[in-house]
């Protein structure tokens, strides 16, 4: 399949022009329709008068189809993508079709149908989309056959859309109620074939989400929001700092307080369980507690820093090592810089929570997870039951960025029903959710590059001294040293360098670390692209054009950039005081560039005012949902890059709410504009993250471009940009 | 006894009057619409009326609460207030978590704002989204603006 054409495909944005410019493929009607996904998304037992056909797909006697989920819906909208792939190849009626979570204990019973239901990594698409597709047609071909059968024609003369099968010689047709029992019964000998991209009719369509009336009437349950009888509260605290430890504490002090229940240890910490959660935090804040903080005591931010800085001086282990990299430093000019990046929070908006129901025969747990089976298992350890007596309900999530992977919330809300013997909900406040985070690593990057006669860079070497997440989660598959999030984009970077040499110091603290959304990506983007424009300007050649020539031979990247050269008016002239930058990089499989457009005040405030955003995930399911993803990925990058950083002292976080740890808000948001420019074949990438990794050097470029200051730090407001000329 | 109004309904509760209203909303009433987010009254998740007027419920004790609270369960039954049809069309929610608050402070502001302009916007609309759904968000409330007109 060739090049989608920009021009077709290609589809603005974001601000006031929406009005119809949507309104194609398959209008939903919105407001009127009934739910398209239950308020409360968890799996349930099978609907009365329900016919499964395999795992995914249940058929209702009224000829509406619900269609399974085995993917958290954390806002990146796998409750409308994952169905949209069912149903192209189905043949039902979208707008009969609801969602629902598949079920984790059933996974468990049935040894895996689902998957690992693990949500991350911005895969959900790329690992479900062949068995999803797969799925639709064998249930389509199923319907065709038990039609063909009461009517006694071949198969190839009926059809199947919307909901019905149709014998058109004959003229009758049966819906997909009626024909499903005897459907549900039929063996294939053989799995149908499924479409390959040109012959989608739903894919590629920009429908409206399924989940959206449930959350604009507020009865989309989260896990903070469920209600049982008997349903008590619990508000935790654990060691502030890291890795230590609860010495004492003295229950008395409060026991006797309005509906206080018990207080409870949980590993690390302490929970005040009462009636309510209001008292129940009221009375955790006059708690008296003591700490034993372990290791990381006295320790700081800025003795990491240096710490950082130092290791990348000491032993580092080979991640690549292409052709003679001492010899081409020796021989040229050498550039280098440094760039050093903060622990970030992940502070999605749904502080974590998680209610828990014991009893010795049965464990029920309600959360948002990013991880339902490996969760549900985790449980059935902790509770000392077996995985078949556990039940994981999946709610809708309030944000997940990588935090929800690992569940402390989960290990403590157990703990907790198992010592009182009552259901409950645990709640972290927003200082627990962004003081006992895991965090983002800190990292420090130095960069060294020489130019060969092209006036190109003929070799780059790359140091990284960054924390293991492995490590720091307790895997073991750290076993030389170098790991995929430390080095991913540096390894293999799209550019043309002969002689590339990418060496890693894995370098952990007291400080957990974890996945936040896009991962290494997200701090190596800032320093490759950084560096790149660096190198640009050194030689003399815009960097865009400089970006060309190192990416010749690389089709797919050449004509993101042609996009976004032409989108972003990129040669044409800015006014004193303002810049435009951009970066582009490449993760889960899906290159995205974006230039940037910047206000740098003589005070030194930098107003973000544009970002033209430019995409190729190969193939889209719904290009709406990407955009909105491209646009979430924007905000949360320019946020962090902007903002944000988690600093340490005396071993603990210091900030713990909005106020210390800004977001962007309304004022603040530019301008985006997200194109397409997809490359089709064989690729299909990921879309949840990649928008995120090019935002930090794209904007860092840009205040270059403005003030002529080069921030290798971040966050920028940390970058004294006043008085620039 | 506190006394308090809620979507239209009278209750008489035997709460600390210190009670922030956000937590006699959810745990007492039951009314789980209304969102926890910071707990400061910065991010806009716990946003209701009291008298037709936003406000962040997570700070308001529930003693000082002197009039008729609405909350995102007593705007519509079925999301067909304006607003929410705006939000659905214009596909606002992505996690949605804040949406709820959004759409209260957006009713509130529409009134004393029936056209507004983006600088207002900028001005007086302050609730945090952590998904950045700001441009579908504003997006909305200019489309929910010209439903209100017609």
């Amino acid at each position: 399949m060739g090049k989608i054409e920009v021009g077709r495909r290609h589809f603005l944005r974001t601000g006031l022009t929406a009005a119809g410019g949507f309104a194609i493929g398959v209008a939903v009607p919105g407001w009127a329709a009934a739910a398209m996904i239950d308020a409360e998304p968890w799996d349930r037992p099978l609907a009365a008068g329900g016919t499964e056909i395999g795992v995914w797909i249940v058929i209702m006697p009224d000829d509406s189809i619900i269609i399974r989920v085995a993917k958290s819906e954390m806002g990146q909208g796998v409750t409308t993508a994952l169905p949209m792939i069912v149903a192209e190849e189905l043949g039902c009626d979208w707008t009969r079709v609801k969602a629902e979570y598949a079920s984790a204990n059933h996974n468990f019973r049935a040894d895996g149908p689902f998957g690992s239901m693990a949500t991350g990594g911005s895969q959900s698409i790329r690992t479900s989309r062949e068995p999803l597709q797969q799925a639709g047609a064998s249930a389509r071909v199923r319907l065709i056959m038990a039609a063909a059968e009461r009517w006694q024609v071949p198969d190839a003369e009926c059809q199947a859309k919307d909901s019905k099968v149709s014998h058109a010689p004959s003229g009758r047709s049966l819906n997909f109620g009626d024909l499903a029992a005897a459907a549900a019964v039929i063996h294939l000998e053989r799995e149908p074939e499924i479409k390959t991209p040109d012959q989608f009719t739903l894919i590629g369509q920009p429908l409206a989400r399924l989940d959206s009336l449930v959350k604009v009437t507020g009865q989309a349950e989260f896990g903070i929001d469920i209600r049982m009888p008997d349903l008590v509260y619990a508000a935790v605290a654990a060691c502030p700092v890291p890795g230590g430890s609860v010495q004492s504490y003295d229950a008395d002090k409060v026991t006797g307080r309005r509906g206080v229940i018990a207080v409870v240890p949980v590993p690390n910490g302490v929970a005040v369980v009462a009636d309510r959660f209001w008292r129940a935090q009221q009375a955790l804040a006059a708690l008296p507690i003591e700490w034993d903080y372990g290791v990381g005591a006295g320790t700081s931010s800025e003795q990491f820093r240096r710490d950082y800085r130092a290791a990348l001086d000491g032993e580092a282990v080979l991640a690549r090592d292409d052709r003679d990299v001492d010899k081409e430093l020796a021989s040229g000019k050498v550039t280098e810089a440094l760039y050093e990046t903060p622990h970030l929070a992940h502070a999605a908006m749904e502080p974590l929570n998680c209610t828990a129901r014991y009893t010795k025969h049965r464990l029920d747990i309600w959360m948002g997870t990013q991880n339902a089976f490996g969760t549900l298992q985790q449980a059935a350890k902790l509770a000392g039951l077996k995985s078949e007596q556990v039940y994981l309900h999946n709610c809708f999530l309030g944000g997940g960025f990588g935090r929800r992977s690992v569940n402390d919330e989960m290990v403590q809300a157990v703990t907790v029903a198992k010592a009182i013997g009552k259901p409950v909900k645990l709640i972290w406040t927003r200082e627990e959710d962004m003081r006992q985070d895991r965090f983002r690593p800190q990292a420090a990057i130095r960069m060294k590059a020489a130019f060969g006669p092209d006036k190109l860079p003929s070799v780059l070497n790359i140091r990284t001294a960054v924390g293991s997440i492995d490590r720091s989660l307790g895997r073991d598959q750290v076993t030389r040293g170098v790991e995929q999030q430390a080095v991913e984009g540096f390894v293999q970077p799209p550019y043309r360098i002969p002689n590339l040499r990418v060496e890693c110091i894995l370098k952990n603290t007291h400080i957990p670390v974890m996945f936040w959304r896009s991962v290494g990506s997200s701090q190596n983007a800032f320093a490759m692209e950084s560096f790149i424009d660096e190198l640009a300007h050194e030689a003399g050649t815009d960097p865009l054009q400089f970006r060309r020539a190192l990416l010749q031979g690389k089709p797919d990247f050449l004509h993101v950039l042609d996009v976004l050269e032409a989108k972003s008016e990129w040669g044409k002239a800015r006014p004193p005081g303002s810049g435009r930058g951009m970066a582009i990089h490449e993760a889960s499989g899906t290159i995205v560039a974006q230039a940037i457009d910047v206000v740098v005040s003589p005070a030194g405030k930098v107003a973000v005012e544009r970002v033209v955003a430019v995409v190729d995930c190969g193939h889209v399911v719904n290009p709406r949902v990407v955009e909105m993803q491209i646009e979430s990925a924007v905000i949360y990058g320019l946020t962090a890059a902007l903002y944000d950083e988690i600093t340490i002292n005396d071993g603990r976080v210091e900030q713990g709410n909005f106020d210390d740890y800004p977001m962007i808000r309304f004022a603040d948001t530019p301008k985006i504009e997200t194109h397409l420019a997809l490359s089709g074949g064989i690729k299909w990438g990921g879309i949840g993250e990649p928008g995120t990794p090019p935002v930090a050097p794209a904007l860092a470029n840009a205040i270059f471009a403005a003030t002529g200051k080069r921030l290798r730090t971040l966050p920028v407001k940390n970058g004294h940009l006043s008085g620039h000329a | 006894m506190i006394s308090l109004s809620v979507n239209g309904d009278n209750h008489e509760l035997d709460i600390e009057p210190e009670t922030p209203l956000l937590w006699v909303l959810r745990d007492e009433l039951g009314l789980t619409g209304t969102k926890y987010g910071c707990g400061i009254a910065l991010c806009g998740a716990c946003t209701v009326h009291i008298d037709g007027r936003a406000v962040r419920s997570c700070v308001l004790p529930v003693s000082g609460v002197k009039g008729a609270v609405l909350t995102i369960e007593g705007l519509s039954k079925d999301g067909s207030h304006p607003v929410q049809k705006a939000w659905i069309a214009e596909d606002v929610p992505q996690c949605g978590y804040c949406q709820t608050g959004q759409i209260m402070a957006a009713v509130s502001f529409l009134k004393a704002h029936p056209k507004p302009s983006d600088a207002e916007i900028d001005a007086e609309l302050t609730g945090i989204c952590r998904c950045g759904t700001y441009p579908r968000l504003r997006a909305a409330i200019h489309r929910a603006a010209a439903l209100m007109q017609a």
